[in-house]
Formats: C-alpha cells, sequence, structure tokens
C-alpha cells in the first residue's frame, strides 16, 4: 500500500473551556473514500476542518500528503507556518461547504476560474476552458454566465464541487454537502460524488446520508462526543455494528 | 400581464375553472373588488399644500427680498469660482477619507494588535473632537512648528525644508482637516460593511488556498461594497455641505464667494439663496449617481433591481392603490 495521504493521531481541539475533539486518529490513504458518520456535535465537521486548518488543533499531529497542517519541523521544534505558507498549502486540499458558499457577486464560470487563476496563477484561457470542462461534468454548462442566487440548491452546491476541483485537489473534503438541500435536490449532488469517487479521488465526507455511505465508501468512521467510537468498512460498521454507541445512532437513522 | 384581483378562497377554484375560457363550465362573473379609500391622505395632501403655499407667497411678496438679485448673482464669477473650490475640496477629502477608512477598517480588524490599536487610537482621536477645531488647529499649525522639513536622522542631512505658512494653505488645511476628520468615519463604515460579509465567505476563499490580503481585495470588499454604499453617499452629501465649515479659515468656497459679495451690497439674504440653490443642484446630482451606483452593485443579489429613478418617484408620490402587479 501507497503512503497515507491523511494521518491524524491523537488530535485534540478546545473551544474555550469545551472539548470538541478528545484524541482522534484516522488515517487515510490515496484513492480512499472515508465517510465520517455520528450525531451532531460529536465533533465530525470541526475534525474535517482541522485538516485543512481552518481551526488550529491543540494537540496531537495531522499531517497531509507528508507535511504537517499549519506547521513546520525544524528538529524537535514546531514553526507555525506564515498565511501564504498556510494558503498555499490550502491550495492542494479542496472543501465543499454545507451551505455553498459560492461567491454572490461573481458568476458560476467566475467562482470557477478565480483561485486557478489568481492562486495558481495558470494562464486564464486554460483555466476558463477547464473550467467549461468541469461544469460539463456537473451539469451546468448552460449555467455557466448565472449568478449564484438564480440557481439552486443542488446547482450551487455542483457549482462549488467544481470550483474545488478546478484546483486540481489531492484531497476532497465535503463537510455535510447535502444537509441544507431539500431532498428532492440531494441525489444530484451525491450523484456528481459518486462519479468523483469512482474517478479515484481521496474524499473525507462528513455525512448523513447512509445509503451513500453505504454504496461509495471504502471506509465508514462514527464518531461520537469527539472521538472515533469505531470505523471499518461500510457493510460491519452500518450492519453490524461493534459498539453500543453505533448501533444506539443507527437505529435512530436508518 | 393582468394580475387577478385578489380572491376569497372560496372562489378560487370557480375562477380557475372559468379562466379556462368561454364555455368553461359554470357561468360566474368574478365580484368587482374595492380597494381601500384612504381619506385621510386626501386631507393630509390638501393641508400640506395649504401651508406649502403660504410658506412660499410668504418669501416670495416678501418686499424685503429682491428677488431679481438671484439669477442675477447665479452665474456671477465670484460665486462660480467658490462653487468649484467647493466640488473640488469635497472630492479630493472624500477620496482621501474613503481611502484612509478602508485602510484603517482593514487594520482595526487585522490579529495585529499594534495595527488594531493605531486604527482604534485614530478614531477616538478624530471622531472626538469637533471639526471645526480641527480646521483651525491645521490652519494655525504654522504658530507651534515654524517649519516643516524632511530629513535623514542622524546624519544631519535635510532633504526638504519649507515654512509652515507657506506650506499650509486655507485649501491645505481645509483638505487635511476634512480628509483625516473623514478617515475616521469611513473607516467604521468600511468594518461595517466587512463585517456584514458572511464569515463563509473568507471560509470558503481560504479553502480554496487564497491568501488574506487577497481575500479581501477578491471576495470580501466587492461584497462589502453593496453595504458600504449608501451610508458613503451619505458621507459625502454630507461632505459638501460640511466644506462650507473651510470658509472660517479664509478659503475661497461657495459660502465665502457670497460672503465676499454681500459683504459689499449688504442683500445678505438673496446671496445666501444663490449658494444653496448651488448646494441644492449639488447634492441633487450626487443622490441620483448614489442611486445608480446601488444598482450597479446590487448585481448577484437576491433583490430584484430597482427600476429608474423616475419610476420610484413616481410610484412613491401615487395616492391611490396600484392595482396592477
Amino acid at each position: 500500500m501507497s503512503d497515507p495521504l491523511v494521518v491524524a493521531e491523537g488530535v485534540e481541539k478546545l473551544f474555550g473551556p469545551q472539548i470538541v475533539l478528545k484524541g482522534v486518529s484516522l488515517t487515510v490513504a490515496p484513492r480512499e473514500v472515508v465517510c465520517i458518520i455520528g450525531p451532531s456535535g460529536s465533533g465530525k465537521s470541526t475534525f474535517l476542518r482541522c485538516i485543512n486548518h481552518l481551526e488550529r488543533i491543540d494537540a496531537g499531529t495531522l499531517e497531509v500528503d507528508g507535511e504537517l497542517v499549519g506547521y513546520r519541523r525544524a528538529g524537535d521544534r514546531l514553526h507555525e507556518l506564515r498565511p501564504h505558507e498556510v494558503a498555499s498549502r490550502r491550495a492542494k486540499i479542496g472543501m465543499v461547504f454545507q451551505r455553498f458558499n459560492l461567491f454572490p457577486h461573481l458568476t458560476v464560470a467566475e467562482n470557477v476560474v478565480e483561485a486557478p487563476c489568481r492562486v495558481l496563477k495558470r494562464p486564464k484561457r486554460e483555466v476558463v476552458a477547464e473550467a467549461e470542462t468541469l461544469l460539463e461534468r456537473v451539469g451546468l454548462a448552460a449555467k455557466r454566465d448565472a449568478y449564484p442566487a438564480s440557481l439552486s440548491g443542488g446547482q450551487q452546491q455542483r457549482v462549488a464541487i467544481a470550483r474545488a476541483l478546478a484546483m486540481r485537489p489531492r484531497l476532497m473534503l465535503f463537510d455535510e454537502p447535502t444537509s441544507a438541500l431539500d431532498p428532492e435536490l440531494v441525489g444530484e449532488v451525491l450523484q456528481v460524488m459518486r462519479g468523483l469517487a469512482e474517478d479515484g479521488m481521496t474524499m473525507i465526507v462528513v455525512t448523513h446520508e447512509m445509503g451513500f455511505a453505504r454504496e461509495v465508501a471504502d471506509r465508514v468512521c462514527f464518531m461520537d462526543d469527539g472521538c472515533v467510537v469505531e470505523e471499518g468498512p461500510p457493510r460491519q460498521v452500518l450492519g453490524d455494528p461493534r459498539h453500543p454507541r453505533t448501533a444506539a445512532f443507527l437505529s435512530k437513522v436508518l | 400581464m393582468r394580475a387577478l384581483p385578489i380572491q376569497p378562497a372560496s372562489a378560487s377554484t370557480a375562477d380557475a375553472v372559468e379562466a379556462g375560457g368561454p364555455g368553461g363550465g359554470q357561468q360566474r362573473s368574478a365580484p368587482v373588488v374595492v380597494p381601500l379609500r384612504h381619506w385621510g391622505r386626501w386631507i393630509a395632501a390638501a393641508l400640506v399644500l395649504v401651508v406649502a403655499g403660504a410658506l412660499v407667497s410668504a418669501f416670495a411678496t416678501n418686499p424685503d427680498i429682491d428677488w431679481s438679485a438671484v439669477p442675477r448673482y447665479l452665474f456671477s464669477g465670484s460665486i462660480l469660482r467658490g462653487l468649484w473650490h467647493t466640488l473640488l475640496l469635497a472630492l479630493l477629502a472624500q477620496g482621501v477619507g474613503i481611502a484612509l477608512g478602508v485602510l484603517l477598517a482593514a487594520m482595526r480588524l487585522s490579529e495585529n494588535p499594534v495595527t488594531r490599536s493605531v486604527s482604534w487610537l485614530y478614531i477616538w482621536l478624530f471622531r472626538g473632537t469637533p471639526l471645526l477645531v480641527q480646521l483651525i488647529f491645521w490652519f494655525n499649525l504654522g504658530l507651534v512648528f515654524h517649519t516643516i522639513s524632511l530629513s535623514v536622522p542622524f546624519t544631519g542631512l535635510t532633504l526638504f525644508s519649507e515654512s509652515t505658512n507657506t506650506l499650509i494653505t486655507p485649501f491645505a488645511a481645509a483638505l487635511l482637516g476634512l480628509a483625516l476628520n473623514e478617515g475616521a468615519y469611513m473607516a467604521e463604515i468600511v468594518r461595517g460593511g466587512l463585517l456584514g460579509v458572511e464569515r463563509g465567505q473568507t471560509e470558503a476563499a481560504y479553502a480554496l488556498g487564497m491568501t488574506p490580503g487577497l481575500t479581501l481585495r477578491r471576495i470580501v470588499l466587492p461584497q462589502a461594497i453593496r453595504i458600504i454604499i449608501p451610508p458613503t453617499g451619505n458621507e459625502f452629501i454630507n461632505m459638501l455641505k460640511t466644506t462650507s465649515l473651510a470658509s472660517v479659515i479664509a478659503y475661497d468656497d461657495l459660502l465665502n464667494g457670497a460672503k465676499n459679495i454681500y459683504n459689499q451690497n449688504l442683500q445678505t439674504f438673496e446671496l445666501l439663496i444663490v449658494a444653496s440653490i448651488w448646494y441644492l443642484v449639488a447634492t441633487s446630482i450626487l443622490t441620483i449617481g448614489q442611486f445608480y451606483l446601488e444598482r450597479h452593485y446590487a448585481r448577484g443579489s437576491s433583490a430584484a433591481l430597482a427600476p429608474s429613478l423616475v419610476e420610484v418617484w413616481k410610484r412613491s408620490l401615487t395616492l391611490r392603490r396600484m392595482v396592477k402587479a
């Protein structure tokens, strides 16, 4: 097996006096799809946000692609990275948010083109051509000149996925990508994510969609109260959970 | 498109059938809708007209106002020069004020405690003292600093030196006073705008690998502008009028132009009317400009675009209820 892409060891996170993550460890191999499930408030979104340093971790280590997140190791010391160094590492990790967070003042195409042009400094013509392909892939080529406010939630989320993919990320993080959608729009977003997984994208997906986890994930990880309670193949975790807390959670959502 | 009048719920199905065309079933005509009559509005309008008419006639028929002087001085050289100086000062002071405001707001929201404190102190100082006092301060700077010079420390090398009274002309003092004071107010307006942009926008930009500076310039500031424009338009209109304070430090503005004339011919009231007409013309043009600027930056927002300004006025003046959708 090749080197893991994400290695988390004993990650802890505090919000004031409250301990949100109590030593989370997780390893994700390239091309692997890991779904993180669990009740709200279990710390799964926080853990995902730690992976691209939107949240700073308070203890433990977190490595993506062999590099520490947010720090540089020099001997036995860790040096905090400068903002532009953090930014250039984040550029290799795509993230899709629950509330889409498209840029409302830019058209669909401009949303996709902005970061590759400005951050990676790639030539505009090449990026625009690639954006067309990406929008076609998510089925929204016709909406390229529309503003996000005129799109449905499902369409906005598909644009958000295309926007993240335009950076050619090595890893994609999904933070409850379908939780803010009307039920009839969930399918179109999951369809795009399924396609990504089939193409071999490494994905960490925080989700409540048990059907998606069962069919697409290589591994399911159940988190509760800031800890990873149980992880394993979807059939085992979802079908035959070993831990009573997993069983209790699944009995409520399935 | 013709909008259907509001129907009682029970009638809706029958009307839907009827709307399907002739011979669509039941023969029932839609009930006539009587809009609420606003008698009070008509009475109020009549009262307003009476009071306004009385006021106008009090001025128009006043034997002590020489109305013919107004058009005579409206385009006189002294007045037009003063108008130009007022516009120039307002434009420059507002421009510098906006630039300062953006800088101070970014400093205030930064994580750096030094820039944060400097910004806080600046706003505290300039917002906390009267503008008129600041103007007189700048104008009298020469009393305490006789020369202003720029030199390289520890070398005795002087790059530039000039007497303060030569440098601080009435225009320079007015521009300094107005711009620095405006910067403090604009900083708070810009800060409010930046805070009004959803946190998720910054996170999405960060997640795409954008640096804080790039995020501010490309993502947050363009969205904040929509929030910033209305109060800034207000500030600019205020600025245009506040420039009249500069007449106190002998700056040759519109008010001073009028003053120079009425000090000679004693037609004080007439020349103040002349000056007021020009102030009103300038602020009206700014108001129109602000409307179209707001419309431009509303793109991409879910709110429907307002029609033209004339349309907006027409609507606000209609006394009857609009039946058309």
